[in-house]
Formats: structure tokens, C-alpha cells, sequence
């Protein structure tokens, strides 16, 4: 065996050195050493992170018989995903650092890492034997974090909610992997594509339901997604913002992976059309859930449900520039949603707050983290000049390049929805900034690294749309990219 | 030339006003003001350098010695936003006589003016004005734009320069924003320049979508060396050739090019107040004097002027819309000195005298031809704006120091004022002097090349500006003799006699009499022509003497002295006169009083026939039908959302449910539809 094709995954050995070294540290270290932690682990993953930019892009290379495959576009969406897990990182610092969590708080970091690495490997997983070892890696321990918050009760419904449906998903996900199995014979990618043919039966487009609504679930697609909210709300708020941006960023692409690669000759005969209607349902549902909120984290739960539904904007596209506007879409995502989550986290861990209404007037008590949850909501939103309206520009851009009546009309419920979206976003500004109502929050000052957290996420929803750069890079690695080779 | 220099003249003053905006609260007072001025100085004095080396220095990429041809440099261009490989839009720096003057008279009134405000801007107990820093800042600012606007490149890159200027003359005299007066001139300057820039825009978008950039010296000029042009009159007719040969070169029977050229003047009206886009410079005094001076007298309002002169080659091409600059100017100028001449308020009266002599240049450019005298009508409107920036910004710092004086606008406070302020009585007379054309004062020799050229042209012309010449001598005059004669000033009880003010007020104003004594003898034929040919072999300090045409000359000084003995007569002492000549002719005073009711007329349209005839509706149909709709989609997702509460139940296993439905759903419609 060749040995030498490991230097392929640099990027998935990385995490697990990083992840082996958190380990060691918070096993054998003193007692006193492991305050640290938080900031080891915040440090070494920076290590990694800006290590994987320098010298983590190899090229396009298949490994292990085609099991396994990297290329600039997947080096470069885990390079995407490791800025928003710095970030979270960086933010989870003061709430690891609380006394309830002192015996728990390397686990925290081991069971992030180690879902991390389930991710890479769904990104880069060319063979479904794998990509389901990812998936499951990326699965079960987030179950874990979100029990965290031990002498909290809904983190425990939580817990339970989100083991049960995870769980059941991957077995809709299996039973849909044995049709395609049955049909292919084969379980590597580009071998299913090739067996099946391009002719669609009525198996294929069961399986092909299944599959789609295993990597559904990840995303939280409607109708899927009804744990969402549940998990968000009750879970500790870094592992809802990690579950919210990381987690549906990976799944997002291994999604676009698997209906490129496996399933692209049946793009207009079967997906496409599944596609426009889950996108429809997801866009709408998610913002009539949103409106109604009052809790902070539910709100942004069904927020991130909507937004999911924009980014398969990018796949129904299924071109190098909808890929790119994805990927684009995930990574301004990150900084908006990571904001937004910013702040709650810091309010929430000083004052345990989290409805709307203890927000009201926050912009004279705390006019910082007004401005912070603001800027978040216009970039969510899509309001320029901030990066969300880019992002939202190019994944509407890239979704009608494609050209047929459909998609026409399904952009234009997309827009109207973003029309929708603007009221709910607005609401919490207008709680922030013009609700009459005395600050239910009282003035205080973060710690230093939610701050510092806030600040990253700030510039990054400011400079991440004017700065051409950034879109201009991903262009260029999404126009290399070989995923799309077998759609003729 | 290396770009360094330019670089920091654009760069200084955006930084002071980034500083001071930003930081200028924090600042105390004085630091605020010395930082502003003395980041002016240093830009007044890189300025000079820059001019000097481009007039003086010898260097080729200046000047063709063997034809004694200046020429036109680009020290710097860099591609901002390039839209295709031919559709760029550049923002650089364009080095020729005209980019040059106006570096000088920029820099020039504006550090005096900088200096001047730290005076100004504090009461006679030495309280700072609110907002001081932000008055700095805004300074800055202005003289930023106005420094990118006269380098421009290219004309887009001169719009949005424009613009910039019209935003910082809006903040400007909307400083005092606590007054509603003040708020409301600011936005009428604001609405009627943007109006006018509509045409501008227009006028840009017209001529390069038919030539296909947006270079100035790509309209005008001739490339002899890399960055370095000569003006070409071939160059121009080939623009007007390319227009022609195009698929639509004429429409509603002129060409297209002259469309362009009179939108792109359109703009020029605008922010120069011709007729009848004007009637906001009269009430852009609101803004504090030295802002008057700096930006409604000498440099900003002369941008369409400039704006003519910089596309001049191209206005030659065509006869008409040199005809309606001349006929636009003049009907202004002579409406404008009729009105000065009825006004109480000495910021009006000077307004309304900048209006014409403004309109002065504009004739002057439009007179010119390059058949008479090498375009002296050029020159001579080059030389105009000029002399007139510095004796028009002396009279008003003049102006703020006799209102800071006094407290009030109306010279009926005043009169008399000569024995209590002789600095400002001696300097504001020389103003007067510079104004009215009376030999050696800078006025004198800028206005009688401007006769003689309009008397090259067309004797109509002619006598109706020396008319006006005479007019704007004696309404000049009037408002002089109210203000430091007519009788003696009484002063109120409990209140200090009126005094001069303190240094930084009047050193300004020495300053600026000085060179508006002097600046007549600069010999700018050799300095600014239309395409850069030097009029004379030789030069010498009295070279303009040497080459006035006399009779002119002694013409336009006899009215100039007959209209200043005129108003001696009926203002030197109090007298019955002036009443009597009001009711002799009482519609027309009424008229000029009024200003000919423009803004009335203005108002008319607005009000009753934009407001009432298409707004109302418009704001019915918003209100009923585009809120109605709005209200339905609310109403709908709120019900809707309201309905399907329930999916969201909390209960796991009807999550299942939902979940293995919808896959199977998913599955078997999309099966069905197969079939």
C-alpha cells in the first residue's frame, strides 16, 4: 500500500492531531493547567487552521482506490469551516470557563474535534461506506454536547429529541443506501453513477427520496427539521451556534457531492424538481415559524432554517458558479450567524437571558452588542452593504443563470421570502433600538474573548462583501473544480 | 513629474477632515483650528510648487519649447473601476495651465479662509461657535472635493468630484442647522444643483456612449509623449466626425453632440447659478461668511466655468452651444447687476454680483474663437476667474467681519463704519476699486479683455456687458458708501463701539488686497490659453499694460468712473435721491427687489403643479394601493403562520412521523410525475 497517499488528507490528520493533543492535555495535565484548556485548544486550532491555508490545498487527488478525494474546492470549504470553528472556539471561551462545566470542559473541545473530522471526511467521502462513517462521527457526538448543559432540563429533551430523530434519519438515509446498492452493486460514487444508467425508475427515485432526506435532516430541511428548534433552544448556546454554522455548512456541500456526483445524470429527470419544492417549503415554513418567536435561539433556529433553503439555491444551480456562490453564502453565513449567536451568548451568560423582550432598549444599555446583533440581523437579512446581501445576490445570480421558467419562479418566492424575513430580522433591531421600554439589560462588559469573537464576526460581515477578494478566491477555486464532470 | 507631490495635496486635506471628523470633538478648540489651517498651509504651499514647476520649470513634459506650446500632463491614473477593457473609470491627476491656475486660487482662498474662520467662527467674548471642529472638518472636506474636481482625468471622475462638492456646500451652509432658514437654503441648493447634475449626468452618459470613454484629454487633446498631450482641435472634430457618422447623430433636429454639450453645460448652470438655475445662491448666504467667500464666490461656483473651459476644444465644434452660453451669460449678468443694485442685505448683494460676474466669464468663453486674438475670450475668462476669486472672496471676509462687527446683515445697522474700521474700510474699497474695472486693480484688466474679446464678436454683445459693467460699478459702489458713509454710526446704548477684528480676520483681508492690486499685471496670455500657445515672445511686468486695446480700456473706465460718481452722488451723504429714484420707477424696483419673483415662480411650479397635479396621486396610490397590498401579505402570513402553529408540537415522535411522511411523499410524487 502506498502510504504516501495520507499526505492527501493532511487537512482530516491535522484535526486529529489537534484533537489527539487536546486529549493528552486534558488527560494528563494538572488540575490547574486545565483552565487553560479553552485557550490550548482556541490556540492550537488557530495553529491548524492558518497551517491548512498554507499547505492544505493539494491539488486534485484521489486516494485509497477513489475512496477518498481532495481537490481546491474541498480544501477550500474546510478552510471555511475552520474560520467559523476558530470563531465558535474563541466565543465558548467564558461559558467552558463557568464552574459547571470544570469537569466537563475538555469533552466539550474532544467531541467538537471529533465531529469536525466526521464532517471532513462527509466533504471528502467518495464512497458511501465512509461518507457514512462521517456522517454518523458528525452525528452522534454533537448529541453529547447538547447535553452538555447537565442541570439544565431542556438540555436534556434536547439531547434525547436530537439522538431519536438522528437516528432514525440515518436509518431512512441506510434503507435508501440499500436501493441504490441493490440497483448499483457498487457503493463508490462514480461507479453507482455509471451503473445506473439515465434511466430513472421508481426505486431509484425512492432511494433518491431517502438520501435526500438524510442529509436533509443535517441541514434541517422541512420537513425534516422539526427537531431544529427543540435542539437549538435547549442545547448550550456555543453548541447551537457550532450545530447552526459548522454543521450545516459541511452538510451542505457533501449534499451537493453526493446529487453531483451519484446522482447527476437524473438532475432534470428527478432531483431538480424534489430540490425547487424542498427549497420552497424550507424558505416559507422556516419564516413562518420565525415570526412568531419570542426566544432568541428558537428565532435564530428558524432563521437558519430559511437560510438553508437559500443555500440549495446554489445546488439546484448545479454549476461551478452556483457551487461557488454556496460556498460564498456558507462562509458570510458563518460570520453573520456567529454574531448574532455572539451576543446572545455573551447576554445569556451574564444575565441568562433570552427572550426578545429583554431586549428591548438594549442599544442604551449595551449600545456595543447592539450594534454587533445589529449588524448580524442586516446581514442576515440581506441589506447592503453588508455581506449578506452579496451572498444572497450571488446565489440568486447563479440559481437564474440557469435559465428554465421554473427557477425564474422559484427565485421570485425566494425573494418575496427574503421580503418576509426583512420583518422578523427587523423586529429585533426595533426591540434593540426603538422600543420606548427601559433596558431590561443592565450595562456590563463582556469578556475579553467574547469581544474579541464579536469583533472578528463584525469585520467579517462588513469586509467580506466589499472586499472583492474573498468571492473572487472561491470563484477561482469552485472554476477548477472536477465535481461536475459527470453531468454532460 | 513625480506623483508624490500630487498624491499629498489630494491626500492632506481628506485626511484633516477624517481627523477632525473623527476625532475633532475630542480636540479642544484652538488644536481643531490650527490643525485645519495649518494643514491648508501646507497644502496652499505644495500647491504653489506644483504650479510653479508646471509654469516655470522649462521641463518637456510641460512645455514644447521650439512652438512655446504648454501641454497637458497625467502625473497619475489608476484604473478604479474597470466595467470592460474599454469602460474604465480612472481617478487621477491632470497637470495643464487651467488645472494649474485653479490649484492656486483654491489653495489661496481656502487657507485664507481657514484662517480667517479661526477668527470668525467665535463671538466677541471669545466663545467658540458650536460645532467648530465639524466647521473645520467640513472645510477640509470641501477643499478636497474641489482640489479632485479640477485634476480630473477624465469627466466621470470629475462627476463624482462634482457631487462631492455639492455635498460639502450643502453641509456647509446648512452648518448653523438649528435655523430653519439655513436648513432650507441648504436643501434648496442641494435640489437645484442635483437637478441641474441630472443633465450633466445625462450629458456624460451621451457623449461616451457615442465615443466610447470618458478621457478628457481623449476629447481634446493629442498624445506627443507617454502621459503628456497637446490640445488638438483635430482631435475634437474627429469626436464630432465619430457622433456624426454613428447610426443617430441628430436628434429633434440638433446634433447629438450638441445635446451633450449643452446637458453637460446644464450641469455648469447649476452649480455657476446661471439663469434661471440661480436662485440658491442667494440664499446659500445662510452659511457662515467665510464659507461664502470660499465656496459661493471663488471656487466652487466657478466649476461650470470650468467645466466649459476644460471641454472647450469640443464646445468650438459646435456654434450653438457656444450661442446659448453667450445669451444664457449675459441675460444673467444683466439681471443679476439690476437686482444687486436694489438688495439691503450685504451678503445678497454680493451674491447677486457674483451671479454676474460669473455669467462675465461665461460670456467670455463663449465669445471666444480661436480666429480672434488666439481665443483671448478664453484667456480672458480664465484671467477673470482669477482676479475675481481673490477680490470677491476679499469682499466677503470684508462682508464677515462687518457682520461679526455688527450682528446684523442689513447695511441700514451700519453706515458710517469707516472711522471705527479702517483696516476693513480701506481693504473692502479696494475690493470695490478691483470690482468696478478701475485701472491698476485686478478687475480692471481681467474685465477688459473680456469687453474686447465680446467686441470681436459682436458689438451687441458688447455694449449690453459694458453696461453691466457699469452697473455692477455703481451697485458696488452703493453698498460701499452705505456701509462706511451715508451717516454717522450711532451706536446703542451699553453696546462698544464696532472695531477692526483681530489678526486672523485681517490679515486675510491685507493679504487679499494686496494681490488684488497686483494680480492684473500677471501676464496670463502667456500663461492660460485655450490650447496652450503663449501670446506674447517676451514678458515683463507691464506686458498686460502693453497690450490693452485703448480703446476699450478708456471706454470701459470712463462708464466704470461715471457709475461710481453716480452712486457718490446719491450715497456719499443722506439724501433724498435714492427714495426718489425708487419712486420714480416703482414697478421696476419692486421687481428687482423681488428678484424678478423667480423664486415665486419656482415655487408656483413646485407647490401647486409638481405637488398638487403628481404627487397627490402618486401618494394616493401608494398609500392605498401598494400599502393595501402590503397589508394583505401580512395579514396572509400571519394567519398562515398562526395555522400551521401546531406542526411545531414538541411531541417526538409526531416529528417521526412528519419526517418518514414527507421522505415518502418526496419519493412518490416525484415517482408519479415520472410515469
Amino acid at each position: 500500500m502506498d502510504y504516501s497517499q495520507f499526505l492527501a488528507m493532511r487537512q482530516e490528520l491535522g484535526v486529529l492531531i489537534v484533537f489527539l493533543l487536546v486529549f493528552l492535555y486534558d488527560t494528563f495535565m494538572p488540575k490547574k493547567a486545565l483552565n487553560a484548556t479553552a485557550g490550548f485548544t482556541a490556540i492550537l486550532f488557530l495553529l491548524f487552521t492558518v497551517a491548512s491555508f498554507v499547505w492544505g490545498n493539494v491539488g486534485t487527488v484521489d486516494a485509497f482506490s477513489g475512496m477518498y478525494s481532495t481537490s481546491p474546492v474541498c480544501s477550500m470549504i474546510k478552510n471555511i469551516l475552520n474560520v467559523g470553528v476558530l470563531i465558535v472556539l474563541i466565543q465558548s471561551v467564558r461559558w467552558t470557563n463557568g464552574e459547571l462545566m470544570t469537569v466537563r470542559r475538555g469533552e466539550f473541545y474532544e467531541l467538537l474535534l471529533v465531529t469536525l473530522f466526521g464532517m471532513y471526511l462527509m466533504i471528502s467521502a467518495r464512497h458511501f461506506l465512509l461518507f457514512v462513517i462521517g456522517l454518523e462521527s458528525a452525528s452522534l457526538p454533537l448529541a453529547a454536547m447538547v447535553a452538555m448543559d447537565k442541570n439544565r432540563y431542556e438540555s436534556h429533551e434536547a439531547a434525547i429529541k436530537y439522538i431519536l430523530t438522528a437516528v432514525f434519519s440515518s436509518a431512512i438515509f441506510m434503507m435508501g443506501l440499500s436501493f441504490v446498492y441493490g440497483l448499483a452493486g457498487s457503493l463508490y460514487f462514480n461507479d453507482i453513477a455509471l451503473q445506473l444508467g439515465t434511466q430513472a425508475d421508481t426505486l431509484l427515485v425512492v432511494a433518491l427520496a431517502f438520501v435526500i432526506s438524510g442529509v436533509g435532516f443535517k441541514l434541517s430541511l422541512v420537513p425534516f427539521h422539526l427537531w431544529t428548534a427543540d435542539v437549538y433552544q435547549g442545547a448550550p448556546t456555543s453548541v447551537t451556534s457550532y450545530l447552526s454554522v459548522i454543521s450545516k455548512g459541511a452538510a451542505a456541500f457533501a449534499f451537493l457531492v453526493i446529487l453531483v456526483q451519484v446522482f447527476g445524470q437524473f438532475y432534470s429527470a428527478a432531483w431538480e424538481w424534489m430540490l425547487y419544492a424542498l427549497i420552497i417549503v424550507t424558505i416559507t415554513v422556516g419564516n413562518l415559524f420565525a415570526i412568531r418567536q419570542k426566544n432568541m435561539k428558537r428565532f435564530l433556529a428558524f432563521s437558519s432554517i430559511s437560510q438553508a433553503g437559500y443555500i440549495m439555491l446554489g445546488i439546484v444551480g448545479c454549476n461551478e458558479m452556483g457551487l461557488a456562490a454556496m460556498m460564498y453564502y456558507i462562509l458570510v453565513y458563518i460570520f453573520s450567524n456567529l454574531a448574532a449567536f455572539g451576543v446572545i451568548g455573551a447576554i445569556e451568560n451574564q444575565t441568562g437571558k433570552v427572550d426578545m423582550t429583554d431586549y428591548n432598549g438594549l442599544s442604551r444599555s449595551n449600545p456595543w452588542l447592539a450594534f454587533a446583533m445589529m449588524l448580524a440581523m442586516f446581514s442576515l437579512a440581506g441589506i447592503p452593504p453588508f455581506a449578506g446581501f452579496f451572498s444572497k445576490f450571488f446565489i440568486f445570480t447563479s440559481a437564474i443563470n440557469q435559465g428554465s421558467t421554473a427557477i425564474y419562479i422559484l427565485v421570485l418566492i425566494a425573494l418575496i421570502n427574503t421580503i418576509a424575513s426583512l420583518y422578523y430580522y427587523l423586529l429585533v433591531v426595533k426591540a434593540m433600538y426603538i422600543s420606548p421600554e427601559e433596558p431590561q439589560i443592565p450595562a456590563f462588559r463582556s469578556a475579553c474573548s467574547e469581544r474579541l469573537g464579536m469583533w472578528i464576526c463584525v469585520a467579517g460581515v462588513i469586509a467580506l462583501g466589499i472586499v472583492s477578494f474573498f468571492y473572487n478566491s472561491i470563484i477561482e477555486a469552485a472554476a477548477g473544480s472536477n465535481l461536475f464532470a459527470f453531468i454532460g | 513629474m513625480e506623483p508624490v507631490i500630487p498624491i499629498i495635496i489630494l491626500a492632506l486635506p481628506l485626511t484633516m477632515f477624517l481627523v477632525l471628523g473623527l476625532f475633532g470633538h475630542k480636540m479642544k478648540h484652538p488644536v481643531a483650528g490650527v490643525l485645519g489651517t495649518a494643514g491648508m498651509g501646507v497644502t496652499m504651499v505644495l500647491a504653489y510648487i506644483t504650479a510653479f514647476t508646471y509654469f516655470f520649470s522649462g521641463n518637456p513634459e510641460f512645455i514644447d519649447a521650439d512652438t512655446h506650446t504648454r501641454l497637458q500632463a497625467i502625473v497619475f491614473n489608476v484604473d478604479w473601476l474597470a466595467f470592460t477593457d474599454s469602460l474604465v473609470i480612472r481617478l487621477g491627476f491632470l497637470l495643464d495651465p487651467i488645472s494649474a491656475l485653479l490649484l492656486v486660487v483654491i489653495t489661496t482662498i481656502s487657507f485664507m479662509v481657514h484662517l480667517y474662520s479661526n477668527g470668525y467662527m467665535r463671538d466677541h467674548h471669545g466663545v467658540w461657535e458650536t460645532g467648530f471642529q465639524r466647521f473645520y472638518a467640513f472645510l477640509s472636506l470641501f477643499s478636497f472635493s474641489m482640489l479632485g474636481l479640477v485634476v480630473a482625468t477624465n469627466i466621470f471622475q470629475m462627476y463624482i468630484f462634482w457631487e462631492l462638492v455639492g455635498a460639502s456646500s450643502y453641509l456647509l451652509i446648512g452648518f448653523y442647522y438649528t435655523k430653519p432658514s439655513a436648513v432650507s437654503a441648504s436643501k434648496k441648493a442641494f435640489i437645484v444643483t442635483r437637478f441641474a447634475d441630472l443633465g450633466f449626468l445625462l450629458g456624460i452618459l451621451v457623449l461616451s456612449f457615442y465615443t466610447g470613454t470618458f478621457n478628457f484629454t481623449d476629447f481634446t487633446s493629442t498624445e506627443v509623449a507617454e502621459g503628456v498631450y497637446r490640445v488638438s482641435e483635430g482631435t475634437a472634430e474627429g469626436i464630432r466626425a465619430m457622433i456624426q457618422n454613428s447610426a443617430a447623430p441628430m436628434f429633434m433636429g440638433a446634433s447629438v453632440l450638441t445635446w451633450a454639450l449643452v446637458l453637460i453645460f446644464m450641469g455648469g448652470m447649476g452649480k455657476s447659478a446661471m439663469m434661471p438655475l440661480h436662485i440658491w445662491l442667494p440664499d446659500a448666504m445662510e452659511g457662515p461668511t467665510p464659507v461664502s467667500a470660499l465656496i459661493h464666490a471663488a471656487t466652487m461656483v466657478v466649476a461650470g466655468v470650468y467645466l466649459v473651459a476644460r471641454l472647450f476644444p469640443l464646445y468650438l465644434m459646435e456654434e450653438a452651444s457656444l450661442n446659448i452660453i453667450v445669451v444664457v451669460g449675459a441675460l444673467t449678468a444683466l439681471y443679476a447687476a439690476m437686482v444687486a443694485c436694489t438688495q439691503i442685505d450685504i451678503k445678497r448683494v454680493l451674491a447677486f454680483s457674483t451671479i454676474s460676474q460669473i455669467a462675465f466669464m461665461m460670456v467670455s468663453l463663449g465669445v471666444a474663437r480661436p480666429e480672434f486674438h488666439h481665443g483671448l475670450g478664453y484667456m480672458a475668462g480664465m484671467f477673470h476667474l482669477f482676479t475675481h476669486a481673490m477680490f470677491k472672496a476679499l469682499l466677503f471676509l470684508c462682508a464677515g467681519a462687518l457682520i461679526h462687527a455688527i450682528g446684523s446683515n442689513d447695511y441700514t445697522a451700519m453706515h458710517g463704519l469707516r472711522k471705527h474700521m479702517p483696516i476693513t474700510h480701506i481693504t473692502f474699497l479696494i475690493g470695490c476699486l478691483a470690482i468696478a474695472g478701475i485701472i491698476p486693480f485686478a478687475g480692471f484688466f481681467s474685465k477688459d479683455e473680456i469687453l474686447t474679446a465680446t467686441l470681436g464678436h459682436s458689438t451687441l454683445w458688447y455694449v449690453w456687458m459694458s453696461l453691466v459693467a457699469g452697473l455692477t460699478a455703481f451697485y458696488m459702489f452703493r453698498l460701499y458708501y452705505l456701509i462706511f458713509w451715508w451717516k454717522e454710526h450711532k451706536v446703542p446704548a451699553g453696546h462698544h463701539a464696532p472695531h477692526d477684528q483681530p489678526w486672523t480676520m485681517t490679515l486675510p483681508l491685507v493679504i487679499l488686497a494686496v494681490v488684488s492690486c497686483l494680480a492684473g499685471f500677471v501676464p496670463f496670455g502667456n500663461l492660460v490659453t485655450w490650447n496652450g500657445e503663449e501670446m506674447f515672445e517676451s514678458v515683463s511686468f507691464i506686458t498686460n499694460l502693453k497690450a490693452l486695446d485703448w480703446t476699450v480700456a478708456s471706454v470701459s473706465l470712463a462708464v466704470a468712473v461715471v457709475a461710481i460718481l453716480l452712486a457718490t452722488v446719491m450715497y456719499k451723504k443722506e439724501n433724498p435721491l435714492p427714495s426718489k429714484m425708487k419712486n420714480a420707477l416703482p414697478a421696476l424696483w419692486r421687481w428687482c427687489h423681488h428678484r424678478f419673483y423667480w423664486d415665486e415662480l419656482y415655487m408656483f411650479i413646485t407647490h401647486k403643479i409638481i405637488f398638487g397635479c403628481i404627487s397627490k396621486p402618486i401618494a394616493w396610490f401608494d398609500r392605498h394601493i401598494v400599502d393595501g397590498t402590503m397589508d394583505g401579505i401580512a395579514y396572509v402570513v400571519q394567519r398562515s403562520s398562526y395555522a400551521i402553529r401546531t406542526l411545531q408540537s414538541g411531541n417526538i415522535q409526531k416529528y417521526v412521523w412528519v419526517y418518514l411522511i414527507g421522505a415518502l411523499l418526496l419519493g412518490a410524487v416525484t415517482a408519479v410525475c415520472l410515469m
